[in-house]
């Protein structure tokens, strides 16, 4: 027999869940200055992208010596968000929205996010540290999103996702275990920076715990840096926007606290200053991150919560990430690489392939 | 009074499931019933409703949910 468990439209149910949004944007943003001051790189107290990444080399799927770590950050917000969306009931195993097509967006979501040099919630923390070059990356993502929200309202969808087992939703958990173990047991066949941004890191409990409260409370909240651009164009919603703005506030107050704060384009750490690219690659980043229906952040969370197309779009990033470096398509602080401009160019083309084929018809039944 | 379209939003990522119920709501004089099939849907959902001054009615029926809004 049908349920009816709640009227919803009520004033203090919708203060409460901005309240807790607000919140969480607060203390990522707080947190991510802690784990700066614990040694992890400048502004980069997460990044999906970078992270991602150096847990590639870490592996052995890249040859990049500075950028090779396994980070303890994203296995623990891909367990908090699985711990947080099963004592809430939330767990859901499913799967099977044109995985593949997943998989090719998420490899190009960090060809774009290595040529800026950080995903979405990066940009937020450089914008917090004062990288004005990230204030153009901003920028590049806001027409990448737009661009994303003029395929969704012509109709473009993945199609629908299937209940999947338990198991399969479960099994991204596992790998997250097994990075755990090798991380902290630290075998020899693993590479661990010695110099450059990958030896920069806070220590393993520190990095892990921050990352479980920021999985949990993004699984919560479902904090999304995508999420809150598009849905406040698309739907004057401005209730994702809230922890992005709080983010920024956080992070601000911290670095200018401990004195990480720095205003300017040039200089900038981790980071170059190249106008054009930064500005494109962020669009190709906010571009296909609307395609997927989330930022790098929100698809390792969906992930850890047993969506395993989720997991597939993450697989995406660290192939991607892998190619990047083994194809000399990432960044460094001295610019972009003349392979790189070719690859978020190509980038461009394909996510919009994508989107131009995925367009489906509307139907609806009375 | 216009009998009020169904939608089937099941499986559907955030945020088309949010899409699909404004397109109905602009096409049907702001009333629709809208099956989703998990949690993030029905918020999203229900704040767009809001914002509207739209009412929702949440059941929940084998793990899916009904949401008939306006």
């Amino acid at each position: 027999m049908a349920q009816i468990f709640a009227v919803k439209g009520k004033k203090d149910v919708k203060n409460k869940k901005t309240m807790w949004m607000v919140l969480a944007g607060l203390v990522v943003g707080s947190v991510s200055v802690a784990l700066v001051l614990g040694g992890n790189p400048k502004n980069m107290g997460f990044c999906i992208a970078c992270f991602v990444r150096d847990i590639a080399g870490s592996v052995g799927m890249h040859q990049a010596a500075a950028v090779q770590y396994i980070r303890p950050e994203i296995i623990g917000l891909a367990l908090g968000a699985l711990i947080m969306s099963v004592a809430g009931k939330e767990f859901r195993a499913q799967g099977g929205s044109s995985p593949m097509t997943r998989f090719v967006l998420g490899f190009f979501v960090m060809v774009g996010a290595l040529m800026f040099l950080g995903c979405p919630l990066r940009m937020v923390l450089r914008i917090a540290g004062g990288d004005l070059n990230a204030v153009v990356g901003l920028a590049g993502f806001v027409g990448g999103i737009l661009l994303g929200i003029l395929c969704l309202n012509q109709g473009f969808s993945l199609r629908r996702t299937y209940a999947q087992s338990p198991l399969e939703g479960g099994m991204i958990s596992a790998v997250n275990l097994a990075l755990l173990v090798l991380v902290v047991a630290a075998p020899p066949v693993v590479l661990f920076s010695a110099e450059g941004p990958g030896s920069m890191r806070a220590p393993v409990w520190m990095a892990l715990a921050a990352g479980l409260i920021v999985g949990a409370l993004a699984q919560k909240t479902r904090l999304c840096m995508v999420g809150g651009l598009r849905d406040a164009v698309l739907f004057r919603d401005f209730y994702l926007l809230y922890g992005f703005i709080a983010i920024i506030a956080a992070a601000a107050v911290g670095n200018l606290v401990t004195g990480n704060f720095s205003l300017g384009f040039a200089g900038q750490p981790v980071a170059h200053t190249d106008g054009l690219w930064n500005f494109l690659g962020m669009t190709l980043v906010g571009f296909a991150s609307v395609l997927l229906g989330g930022c790098p952040l929100r698809q390792l969370i969906l992930a850890g919560s047993g969506n395993s197309d989720s997991a597939v779009s993450v697989l995406g990033m660290f192939v991607g990430a892998a190619c990047c470096h083994n194809f000399k398509l990432a960044s460094s602080a001295d610019g972009p690489t003349p392979n790189g401009k070719i690859a978020v160019i190509l980038g461009l083309a394909v996510v919009a392939a994508v989107a131009a084929l995925n367009i489906q018809k509307q139907k609806s039944k009375r | 009074m216009a009998d009020k379209v169904t939608i089937d939003a099941r499986g559907r990522s955030c945020p088309e499931p949010v899409i699909m119920t404004k397109r109905a709501l602009d096409q049907n004089g702001n009333r629709a019933v809208v099956l989703v099939d998990n949690q993030v849907a029905v918020d999203n959902i229900s704040r767009f409703a809001d914002s509207r001054g739209l009412k929702v009615l949440v059941k929940e029926r084998d793990g899916d949910f009904e949401l008939t809004v306006g």
